[in-house]
C-alpha cells in the first residue's frame, strides 16, 4: 500500500494539515515534563511500524507538497543551496545514500537500477525518470547534492571533516529554523553554533563534536531539536524574517489551535563512504496545537515544558511574544495528572 | 581591545616576528602602530625583504614616515581598503612558499585581508593579527546580502535595502562580515534609537 500524498501549501493560504494517521506517528520530542539541552544522541536504527523511524529515511504524506515548496524557495533565492568546490564527491555519496534508502524502503514509489556507473532512477510521486552516469556531473540537470535533495524532505548539511573539526561546506536549506546557510557556509562546528545560548558553557558542543567525528559508516545516529512556528510555514529563514516575523504578533487565544505549531527537527548523522564527509539531514515535522492535544499525554506534557522553559531558551527560539498565550490555552488540557514516561501518545 | 563575545568571532593577538625571510604586512590607520611596536623587537635586517601595504585612513600622515623608515623592500600606501585589495590579491597569488602574513588595524581591514589570504590558500591560523583602532564593523544584511561598511551604530540601516538591522556578534570569515538581521520584523512600528557603540 502506497502513501496517500496530500496536496497542500506551506505559505499564502497555509492549507497544510496532518491526517489522523500522521498525527499518531508524529515524533513528539519530549520524554519527560521538562526540557533542557543535552547531548541527546542515539543510534539511528529502524523503529516500529507506523512511526517516523520505520525507515531510516522517512517519506510521508507531505512529500510532494514539501518538494514543491522547496522549488519555490530555490527559484526565489538560489543561495539556499551551496556547495564549496571540494564537496562534489560528498554530493555523489549523498545521492547514493538517498536513492538506495528510498528505493529499498518504498519500492512502490522509487526505483534504482545500477549497471556499473550507469544508473536509472525513477521517482514516481514527482514524475522523474532519469538515466545518468554516476560521478559525471554533466549527466544530471543539477549538481548531485542539489538533484537528490530537491527530491528529499528536510534540509541537508554536508560536513567536511578535517583538523578534528566539522566544516559546513555544503548544504541545501529551505525549511530552516532561523539560520542562514549563506552566512554559515565554510564555518566549523563551534562557529556555526556560536549564537546558541548556554550550551557552550555546558560543554554540549565539545561532547557532541567528539561523538560526531567518530561516527562510522553504516552506523548513523539521531537526535531531536524543536522550536515553534506560527502558521505551517516551512521557510522560516532569516533571509525572509522581515516577511514572516510579523506572524508572531498574530496569536490570540481564539486562533492558537490552528495557527501555532510545534516544529520538531529529526536530525540524523551519516558517514559517507567515499568522501568521509558527514551528512546531517534535518527533517522538519509540524503539528498544530489542535492536532497535538488529540493526545492527552502530549497536551499535558507540552503545557508543562513550555510553561517551565528557561527564558533564555524561549528568547533564542523566538517564542517570547506568544508563549504566555499558548501556555494559557494549553492549560485547559492539563489536569495535573502524572504523565507516563517515554515519547509515545499513550 | 575587543571584548570576548561568541565563538564565531575571530580572536586577535599581538604581532610578533615570525621566522622566515618574506614578510607581508597589511595595515590600516592605528594598525601602523602595531607594526612599529613589533619592529622594536625584530632582528637586524628583518624588513629587508618585507612588503608593507598601508591605508592611513583618518591617521593622515601621522605614521607614514615612521613606517617608511623601517626600510621595507616595498612600501605601498593606498587610499582605501577596497582600492588596496586587488594589489593584495595579486601579491598573494604570486607569493613564494613561506610568506609570512601580518594584519593590523581595524576589524574590517583584518577581515578582508584574511578573506583574500584564505581565498589564495593560506591557513588562517598561520596569519598574525592585531586589532588596533576603530571597532567599526562590516555588516552583511541577511535579507538582501548587501554589505554595509564602517558600521558604528546599533541598530543600523542597511545601505542597500534600507531595512533597520540588529548587528549581531555572529561573524563569517568567508564574508569578512558580521550578520545584520531586521530588528523590527515582528513589529515594523518599533524603531529603536540608533546608538553609537562600535567606535
Amino acid at each position: 500500500m502506497g502513501i496517500n500524498f496530500r496536496k497542500e501549501t506551506f505559505r499564502d493560504d497555509f492549507s497544510f494539515r496532518n491526517s489522523p494517521e500522521q498525527i499518531r506517528r508524529f515524533p513528539f520530542p519530549f520524554h519527560e515534563d521538562s526540557y533542557m539541552y543535552a547531548v541527546n544522541i542515539e543510534p539511528h536504527t529502524p523503529g516500529p511500524k507506523n512511526t517516523v523511524f520505520e525507515h531510516l529515511i522517512d517519506v510521508d504524506e507531505h512529500y510532494i507538497s514539501e518538494m514543491e515548496d522547496r522549488a519555490l524557495v530555490l527559484a526565489e533565492d538560489p543561495l539556499r543551496c551551496q556547495s564549496l568546490p571540494h564537496m562534489t564527491l560528498a554530493g555523489w555519496d549523498l545521492l547514493e545514500l538517498l536513492m538506495t534508502q528510498k528505493a529499498e524502503s518504498y519500492p512502490e514509489h522509487f526505483s534504482l537500477t545500477r549497471d556499473g556507473d550507469n544508473w536509472h532512477w525513477i521517482n514516481r510521486p514527482l514524475g522523474i525518470d532519469d538515466r545518468f552516469t554516476f560521478g559525471d556531473v554533466s549527466t544530471l540537470p543539477y549538481g548531485p547534492m542539489a538533484y537528490i535533495t530537491r527530491q528529499s524532505q528536510g534540509d541537508f548539511c554536508v560536513l567536511d571533516q578535517r583538523d578534528g573539526n566539522l566544516w559546513m561546506d555544503a548544504g541545501i536549506v529551505t525549511t530552516q529554523a532561523d539560520w542562514s546557510l549563506d552566512f554559515d557556509i565554510g564555518m566549523n562546528f563551534f562557529e556555526w553554533h556560536a549564537p546558541v545560548p548556554l550550551a557552550h558553557d555546558m560543554g554540549i558542543f565539545n561532547r557532541a563534536l567528539k561523538f560526531l567525528t567518530n561516527i562510522q559508516q553504516g552506523q548513523p545516529a539521531r537526535r531531536f531539536n524543536w522550536t515553534m512556528t506560527i502558521n505551517p510555514r516551512l521557510d522560516t529563514s532569516p533571509e525572509n524574517y522581515h516577511k514572516w516575523g510579523v506572524d508572531r504578533t498574530t496569536v490570540t487565544p481564539e486562533n492558537v489551535g490552528q495557527k501555532v505549531h510545534l516544529r520538531v527537527e529529526l536530525q540524523t548523522f551519516w558517514r559517507l563512504p567515499r568522501s568521509n564527509a558527514l551528512v546531517f539531514p534535518i527533517r522538519c515535522y509540524l503539528i498544530k496545537m489542535d492536532e497535538l492535544v488529540t493526545s492527552p499525554k502530549w497536551a499535558r506534557r507540552f503545557h508543562r515544558v513550555l510553561r517551565d522553559l528557561p527564558n533564555e531558551l524561549a528568547e533564542y527560539k523566538g517564542l517570547t511574544r506568544y508563549r504566555q498565550t499558548v501556555v494559557e490555552w494549553l492549560s485547559q488540557y492539563d489536569d495535573g495528572a502524572p504523565t507516563s514516561s517515554g515519547f509515545g501518545p499513550d | 581591545m575587543t571584548a570576548k563575545t561568541i565563538l564565531s568571532r575571530p580572536v586577535y593577538g599581538t604581532l610578533s616576528p615570525q621566522p622566515g625571510r618574506n614578510h607581508l604586512f597589511v595595515a590600516d590607520a592605528e594598525g601602523a602602530a602595531a607594526i612599529l611596536d613589533m619592529a622594536k623587537a625584530t632582528p637586524e635586517g628583518f624588513f629587508a625583504d618585507a612588503h608593507i601595504m598601508f591605508v592611513p585612513d583618518d591617521t593622515g600622515t601621522n605614521y607614514v614616515e615612521a613606517v617608511k623608515s623601517l626600510q621595507p623592500a616595498r612600501f605601498y600606501q593606498g587610499p582605501t581598503i577596497a582600492a588596496a585589495l586587488p594589489r593584495l590579491r595579486q601579491t598573494l597569488a604570486t607569493a613564494h612558499m613561506g610568506l609570512r602574513i601580518y594584519l593590523a588595524g581595524s576589524e574590517g581591514l583584518i577581515g578582508q585581508a584574511m578573506q583574500a589570504a584564505m581565498e589564495a590558500g593560506f591557513d588562517p591560523s598561520s596569519i598574525q593579527t592585531e586589532h588596533r583602532g576603530s571597532l567599526a564593523r562590516r555588516v552583511q544584511c541577511v535579507h538582501c546580502k548587501g554589505i554595509t561598511e564602517n558600521v558604528t551604530t546599533q541598530p543600523v540601516t542597511c545601505s542597500h535595502c534600507g531595512l533597520l538591522l540588529l548587528v549581531r556578534d555572529h561573524y563569517s570569515r568567508r564574508l569578512a562580515a558580521f550578520q545584520g538581521v531586521c530588528i523590527n520584523a515582528e513589529d515594523p512600528t518599533e524603531s529603536p534609537q540608533a546608538e553609537e557603540i562600535f567606535r
